[in-house]
């Protein structure tokens, strides 16, 4: 039974171009009190544009209010519920992170101004920057990438800059076939060949493998821990020892540190370099696209490397400490973004660590863990585990039962629609046949997590009963089935005026 | 008789090539491409482009996921199948056929023995075959 969703109010809207009526305006102005001169005598005729502006849309300021409020009805946001795509960790915003990025001193910072009066903005990043080096055990802190896959490709730079200044850059980047696909693309652009390593049947590294397909050319391992099956990779400091003894490094995606923040650190298991996904582990936004930030921690051996500029304090005579942006860094990569990253997302992830202390982070991982082996459990009979083992904080199922009955994975998700839930993460990872991918985050309370499971069972009944029901999903949505073949195939990417067609 | 053309040689990755003379056209399974789902995207070489076999040729991408190709035996590649770019759902309608994606001129004729018969080919897809 659909307990969670009912049918409401989800308005129809076309496109703001099509509310368009000639003459239509939001704004009245005063009469002109001076004599009106042409335009092409104000700004010369040569900057003027006569192409598409007579197509822009005329409407008044209420119809714009109910175009995007109608728009908005059709939303999901994780304000709304459970927002379970795997991968992803689309946890909770909350709100005080929010109203503290927006206070004046932070959002009215501007980069230029000279450090002795952005000593607490400074401040700021600096706090960060040791918050993280103390969460992941890796002291150097670079907070400049925009996301995650920015922040691979700096620490895959500060990997070879490393191994260059040791006198060889080595050839081969290494790594698994679960991986991100982002992972060998930032190995590619920075100029290693990338060599694919095969998982076990647990779903971790083959150590045996790895032993052979590590040598001189090795230049790092970059692996994802916890693995993209939500499982942690138990022969991590054996890993680490294998590439370090053959003079590798080792990379790690910390896409999924929310599975082990305040309960293990990277750098105590032999990881040189991690990234982090501010984004997805600190809380800040994405489901609107962000913008992210994706730090990277590295080993004091590797800081130099660091992009530019670096804080430093200094002590000055009279023992007052002040922070300065230290520009000479000769070994580093250089800069990877503009000034400090994309700033107020720092200042929500501090925000957040701040306002849950130690325990609290711990205590988030735990709740994180516990709420996927939470639903793991509850679905294990309807739906095949795909991997059995521990879950950490992500549980991934296949449509192995389903099957028989004509439903497939992307049906299931389809339904889930109708039950009023976000679909989960589908089809990922590759490895997995028919993947679904559910991380339900320490976000969710008990109720809403066996609205869930009820949902998810559900489907699972109507898939052996009605299983035409599923396959032919989403039915309570303004639009059905899409063909997202065609849609892919064909796009339409812009909306054309009837009569220019 | 075999579920997949006898005339054709297979691999593990869910290729086929049929030879004729000094050139092989290569394209993938009708298993693959149901594995795959709708078609949407192909990415090919350029002619003139040289490849080890087992190397990545190309990249195919359905709605739900995307896929490496990989050329089963060396070769330079001397045509490839341009009607893909606007009609890639050829792959899905017609593997054999109309969907096929590149032609290789082949370096090493030997190689073509180590590829899987129609028959064997049945008998590793139905030994990955859930259930």
């Amino acid at each position: 039974m659909i307990k969670k969703a009912s049918t409401h109010i989800s308005q129809n809207e076309g496109t703001i171009f099509e509310r368009s009526r000639p003459g239509r305006v939001g704004y009245r102005l005063p009469a002109l009190d001076v004599d009106e001169s042409p335009i092409e005598s104000l700004i010369g005729r040569d900057l003027l544009r006569n192409d598409d502006l007579a197509g822009l849309p005329e409407v008044s300021e209420v119809d714009v209010v109910r175009h995007f409020t109608r728009l908005s009805t059709w939303n999901y946001a994780v304000d709304l519920g459970m927002y379970p795509l795997g991968s992803c960790t689309m946890k909770y915003n909350p709100k005080i992170n929010e109203r503290v990025s927006r206070f004046d001193g932070f959002a009215s910072a501007h980069p230029y101004t000279p450090d002795e009066l952005s000593q607490g903005n400074l401040r700021l990043i600096r706090e960060l920057e040791v918050t993280l080096g103390e969460i992941t055990g890796l002291p150097a802190v670079s907070l400049q990438p925009a996301a995650g896959a920015q922040g691979e490709m700096s620490g895959l730079m500060v990997i070879r800059r490393c191994l260059e200044s040791r006198g060889n850059p080595r050839k081969i980047v290494l790594v698994p076939d679960s991986a991100h696909g982002t992972n060998p693309a930032s190995a590619a652009i920075c100029g290693y060949d990338v060599k694919t390593i095969k998982s076990n049947e647990n779903g971790s590294v083959d150590l045996d493998n790895l032993r052979e397909v590590v040598n001189q050319d090795v230049a790092a391992l970059m692996l994802t821990n916890p693995s993209t099956l939500g499982m942690f990779e138990e022969h991590i400091v054996e890993v680490c020892q294998i590439l370090h003894e053959a003079g590798g490094l080792v990379y790690m995606d910390g896409a999924n540190m929310n599975a082990l923040v305040g309960v293990t650190r990277p750098g105590d298991m032999g990881v040189d370099v991690i990234h982090l996904n501010l984004h997805k582990t600190f809380s800040t936004p994405h489901g609107g696209g962000g913008p992210g930030s994706g730090p990277i921690c590295v080993t004091s051996e590797l800081e130099p490397y660091l992009p530019f500029p670096r804080i430093v304090e200094e002590t000055d005579a009279t023992g007052l400490k002040t922070l300065r942006l230290d520009f000479n860094r000769p070994m580093s990569i250089g800069r990877v973004r503009a000034f400090h990253g994309n700033y107020s997302v720092l200042v929500r992830a501090l925000c957040y660590i701040l306002s849950l202390g130690p325990d609290g982070l711990r205590e988030a991982t735990e709740t994180a863990v516990l709420n996927a082996n939470y639903i793991a459990h509850h679905l294990m009979d309807d739906y095949e585990i795909a991997y059995h083992g521990k879950p950490l904080h992500e549980v991934i199922f296949s449509d192995k039962h389903q099957q028989k009955y004509g439903v497939h994975t992307l049906d299931i998700a389809k339904r889930l629609i109708d039950y009023g839930f976000h679909p989960m993460t589908i089809y990922f990872p590759l490895i997995v046949h028919g993947a679904i991918m559910i991380e339900p985050t320490e976000s969710e309370g008990r109720e809403e997590i066996d609205l869930f499971i009820d949902a998810m069972r559900s489907i699972a009944k109507e898939a052996r009963e009605n299983p035409d029901l599923v396959k032919n999903a989403p039915h309570n949505t303004r639009i059905s089935r899409l063909d997202e073949a065609a849609a892919a195939r064909k796009p339409v990417l812009r909306w054309i005026k009837p009569n220019d067609k | 008789m075999s579920a997949y053309p006898d005339d054709l040689q297979y691999t593990k990755d869910h290729e086929w090539i049929r030879v004729e003379g000094e050139t092989g056209t290569i394209g993938i399974t009708s298993f693959a491409q149901e594995q795959l789902g709708d078609v949407v995207h192909v990415q090919l070489p350029r002619t003139g482009e040289k490849f080890s076999a087992h190397d990545t040729f190309g990249e195919v991408e359905s709605v739900k996921t995307f896929s490496e190709l990989f050329l089963p035996v060396s070769g330079e590649v001397v045509e490839v199948n341009e009607a893909l770019e606007d009609a890639p759902e050829l792959v899905n309608n017609s593997p054999y056929g109309d969907g096929w994606m590149v032609k290789v001129k082949l370096s090493d004729k030997g190689e073509i023995d180590s590829l899987l018969s129609s028959s064997e080919y049945e008998d590793f897809v139905e030994s990955q075959k859930v259930e």
